[in-house]
C-alpha cells in the first residue's frame, strides 16, 4: 500500500519538525494580532472580539467533528447543507407553532439522521466519503428548499435571538463561542485521552490494521458522521437565531471554510494526524485574519485570497521542511525518496 | 474496487486477452447504463409533456449541458489519475469576466482571440495547479481547494463590483451559443467532437493509458517508469485550459457576468463525472461517460421544470439521483470484481 509507505516515511521518528505545528500556529496568531492592531485601533477592543466570535462560532463548532472525521481518513462536505436543513426545519416547525423545545429535539434528531445516512453509505455500502457527501450536499440543501421554498421565517422569540446580540454574562464572549469552547474541551478529552479517540487515529493511519486490531472501524466512523450531523444541526439553530431568519440557503459555501480551518489546524488530509488544540488555534487565526481584513479597506468578498493562501502555506511548509532535512541528510537514507507519494489522494476502497 | 477494471487492460496482467475483452464489455455496459437511463428519462418526460422535445428546449438543455460536459472532460483526466481539480468553477468565473470584457463592442477583439484569451487564462491557472501538485507533491484536494478560494478572490478584486451586460457585446459573441446546425447547437457539436477526441486519446495513446496506470496504482506506475509528474501536470494544465474555454461559452450563454460566475460549478462537475461512471479514486472511467453524466444531470433539471415539478424539488431529486448513481456503480463494480475472481479461479491462476 502506497499510503503505508507514505506514512512510514512521514513517521515522527524520521521527521521531527523544528516546530510543532501548534507552536507555529501560535506564532501565526500572534502575528495576526500584531497586524490587526497595526491596521486598526479597533481590533483589540472587546466589542470587536464579540463580533469576531459571533461570525465564527458556527464554523468553529462544525470544525470539531470535521477534524475527527478527517483524522479518521474520511471527509464530510455536507455540513453546510445539514446546517441549512436544520435552519429550514426550525423555521417551518416554528411557523406551525410547535413548542420550541420539541422543535430543538426534532432538529437534533434530523441532524443525527442526516449524519447517519452519510455514515452508513460510507461504511456499510463502502462508498468514498468525498463522493457521498457531495451527493448529500445537494440532497440536504434540496430538502431545505422543499421545507421552506422561497419563504423567510423571522421573528423568533427574543429569548433565543439574543444569542446574536448578548454576550455570556460577565464576559465578552458570544454564546456560540462559549458553546464551542465547552465542546472543544470535550472533543479534546475524547480524542486525546480515550480509547475511542485513539482508535480514530489508528483507523486514519491504517484502517485495515485497525480493524485487525479489533477496532470497530465502521461503527466508529458512522458515529463520527452522526456527531457531525448533530453539530451541524446545532450550528444551524445558532445561525438562525443569530440572524433571526430561517431561509433555505443559510450557510451556503461554509463546508469549504470548515475544511480549510481543519487543514490549517495541521490535520493531515491523509488521516491519522492532528489535534484539537490545532483546531482551536486555527479558528483563532482564521477569525482574526478575516476580522483584521474587515477593519481595513480590503474587499470583503476577496478574503478567500487569504484563506486560500493560508491553506497553501499549511500544506507546503511541512513538505518544504522535510525536503530541506532530506538534503541535509537528516532523514534516513533508507527512505527511498522524500515526499514522493503525496502526488495522489488517499485511497479508501481497498 | 472499481479500479480493478483498468489493471485488467494493462499489458502484462494475467490472461490479458480474456480479461481485456471482459473489461471492455463491462465498459460498454457501464456507459450503456447511463445512456439507457437518459433515454428512459427523456421518453417518459416527453410522453407526459411533449413540449419537452420542442427544438428550443432541446437547444437550451444541450447548450447548458455542453458547458458542464466540457468541464467534465478536463475533470475526468484529472480524476483518472486519482487527483481532483476543485478550482474549475473559479477559473471559469475569471475567464468568463475577462473574455466578456474583451468581447464588448468598445474593444471589439475578434472572436478567435477571445477564445485564445480564455484558453490562455485557464491554461495559466491549470499550470500553477499542476506545478504545485506534481512538483510540490501536495494533495490535489488541498491545493485546488486553496486555488478555488484564491482565484475567486482575484476575480472579486478584478471585477470589484462591476458586471458585464449582454447589450455591450458585439453580436457574433452572443450568437455563438445560439447558432445551430439541423437544430443542434454548434457548441454541442464542437464539444462532442472534443469529447470523442479525448476518448480516442485516452483509449489509444500511450500517454492516455498511462493516466489510468497512475490512477489505479501509483507505486506500480512509478516502478514501470511512467513519468508521473509530467502526466499529472499535463492533466491539470488541460483541465485548467478547458475551464478557461468554458468561461467564454458561459459568458456567451448567460450574457450577464459578474464576480459570482461559475460559483460551486466544481461540485456539479465532480457530480457529473461520478454519475458518468468515473471512479473518484482513479484508474477507471471514460470521458464519454462523464459527458453523458453531465447531459443526464442537465436533462433531469430541465425535465423537472417542464413537468411542472416545483423548482423547490429540483435539488433534492438531483442529490438523490447522484447518490443512487454511485450506489449502483458500486454494486456493479463489486459484482464485476467477483466475476473476475471467479474467472481467474476457474483458470487456476
Amino acid at each position: 500500500m502506497e499510503r503505508d509507505a507514505l506514512r512510514n516515511r512521514l513517521r515522527p521518528a524520521q521527521f521531527k519538525p523544528a516546530l510543532r505545528w501548534e507552536t507555529g500556529l501560535v506564532v501565526v496568531v500572534i502575528a495576526i494580532v500584531i497586524f490587526g492592531n497595526a491596521v486598526s485601533p479597533q481590533f483589540l477592543t472587546s466589542n470587536n472580539f464579540f463580533n469576531l466570535g459571533l461570525t465564527t462560532g458556527e464554523i468553529a463548532i462544525m470544525a470539531l467533528p470535521m477534524a475527527l472525521i478527517i483524522i479518521s481518513g474520511e471527509i464530510d462536505l455536507s455540513v453546510e447543507s445539514m446546517l441549512g436543513m436544520s435552519s429550514a426545519l426550525l423555521g417551518v416547525l416554528y411557523l406551525h407553532k410547535l413548542p420550541i423545545l420539541l422543535i430543538f429535539l426534532i432538529v437534533a434528531v434530523v441532524g443525527a439522521l442526516g449524519g447517519l445516512l452519510n455514515g452508513l453509505l460510507v461504511t456499510r455500502v463502502g462508498l468514498p466519503s468525498l463522493a457521498v457527501t457531495i451527493g448529500t450536499l445537494a440532497l440536504y440543501r434540496g430538502i431545505a428548499l422543499i421545507l421552506l421554498g422561497p419563504r423567510t421565517v423571522a421573528n423568533f422569540p427574543t429569548t433565543y435571538t439574543n444569542v446574536g446580540i448578548e454576550a455570556i454574562p460577565h464576559t465578552d464572549l458570544p454564546w456560540s463561542i462559549g458553546i464551542f469552547i465547552v465542546l472543544a474541551v470535550i472533543f479534546a478529552i475524547v480524542l486525546h485521552a480515550t480509547p475511542f479517540g485513539r482508535s480514530v487515529y489508528a483507523m486514519g493511519d491504517n484502517a485495515e490494521a485497525a480493524s485487525f486490531a479489533g477496532i470497530r472501524v465502521k461503527r466508529i466512523k458512522t458515529s463520527l458522521f452522526v456527531i457531525s450531523g448533530l453539530a451541524s444541526a446545532l450550528a444551524g439553530v445558532l445561525w438562525t437565531f443569530r440572524l433571526n431568519t430561517a431561509v433555505q440557503d443559510n450557510g451556503t459555501g461554509l463546508s469549504l471554510d470548515v475544511v480549510a480551518i481543519v487543514l490549517l489546524a495541521g490535520v493531515s488530509i491523509f488521516g491519522g494526524k492532528g489535534s484539537i488544540a490545532g483546531v482551536f488555534l486555527a479558528v483563532l487565526a482564521f477569525a482574526g485574519l478575516q476580522n483584521a481584513l474587515l477593519l481595513t479597506n480590503f474587499n470583503q468578498e476577496a478574503t478567500g485570497l487569504v484563506t486560500g493562501g493560508l491553506l497553501l502555506v499549511s500544506v507546503f511548509v511541512p513538505n518544504a521542511a522535510m525536503f530541506v532535512r532530506y538534503l541535509r541528510g537528516v532523514v534516513s537514507r533508507s527512505a527511498p525518496r522524500p515526499p514522493e507519494p503525496a502526488l495522489s489522494m488517499p485511497r479508501k476502497d481497498t | 474496487m472499481t479500479a480493478t477494471l483498468a489493471p485488467a487492460r494493462e499489458p502484462g496482467s494475467p490472461s490479458p486477452a480474456s480479461s481485456r475483452r471482459l473489461a471492455e464489455r463491462v465498459f460498454r455496459i457501464r456507459e450503456f447504463g447511463i445512456v439507457a437511463v437518459l433515454i428512459v428519462f427523456v421518453a417518459v418526460t416527453a410522453a407526459i409533456q411533449p413540449r419537452f422535445l420542442n427544438s428550443s428546449n432541446i437547444q437550451f438543455v444541450l447548450v447548458d449541458a455542453t458547458i458542464y460536459a466540457l468541464l467534465a472532460l478536463g475533470e475526468t483526466l484529472v480524476v483518472i489519475t486519482r487527483n481532483v481539480d476543485l478550482s474549475v468553477g473559479s477559473v471559469l468565473g475569471i475567464s468568463a469576466y475577462a473574455c466578456a470584457k474583451l468581447a464588448n463592442q468598445a474593444h471589439g477583439v475578434p472572436l478567435p482571440l477571445v477564445f485564445l484569451a480564455g484558453l490562455g487564462i485557464g491554461l495559466g491557472f491549470g499550470v500553477i495547479n499542476g506545478l504545485m501538485v506534481a512538483l510540490g507533491r501536495v494533495p490535489s484536494l488541498v491545493v485546488t481547494l486553496a486555488t478555488l478560494y484564491i482565484i475567486r478572490g482575484i476575480d472579486v478584486l478584478v471585477v470589484s463590483g462591476g458586471q458585464v451586460v449582454p447589450s455591450s457585446y458585439y453580436p457574433s459573441f452572443l450568437s455563438l451559443s445560439k447558432a445551430t446546425v439541423l437544430g443542434i447547437p454548434d457548441l454541442a457539436i464542437a464539444v462532442a467532437v472534443l469529447v470523442a477526441l479525448g476518448w480516442y486519446a485516452l483509449r489509444t495513446f500511450r500517454s492516455g493509458r498511462e493516466l489510468y496506470a497512475i490512477g489505479s496504482n501509483p507505486d506500480a506506475a512509478r516502478l514501470a517508469g511512467i513519468p508521473m509528474g509530467k502526466r499529472v501536470f499535463t492533466a491539470f494544465a488541460i483541465s485548467g485550459a478547458i475551464a478557461g474555454v468554458a468561461g467564454v461559452l458561459w459568458a456567451s450563454r448567460y450574457g450577464t457576468v459578474d464576480s459570482t460566475a461559475g460559483t460551486s460549478y466544481e461540485l456539479q462537475v465532480v457530480a457529473a463525472v461520478v454519475v458518468g461512471g468515473v471512479a473518484i479514486f482513479g484508474g477507471s472511467g471514460s470521458v464519454v461517460g462523464a459527458a453523458i453524466g453531465a447531459l443526464l444531470l442537465q436533462t433531469i433539471n430541465s425535465a423537472l421544470y417542464v413537468l411542472g415539478v416545483s423548482p423547490n424539488w429540483d435539488q433534492a431529486i438531483a442529490g438523490f439521483l447522484l447518490i443512487l448513481a454511485i450506489v449502483l456503480d458500486r454494486i456493479i463494480s463489486v459484482q464485476l470484481t467477483a466475476s473476475l475472481r471467479r474467472r481467474s479461479a476457474r483458470r487456476g491462476t
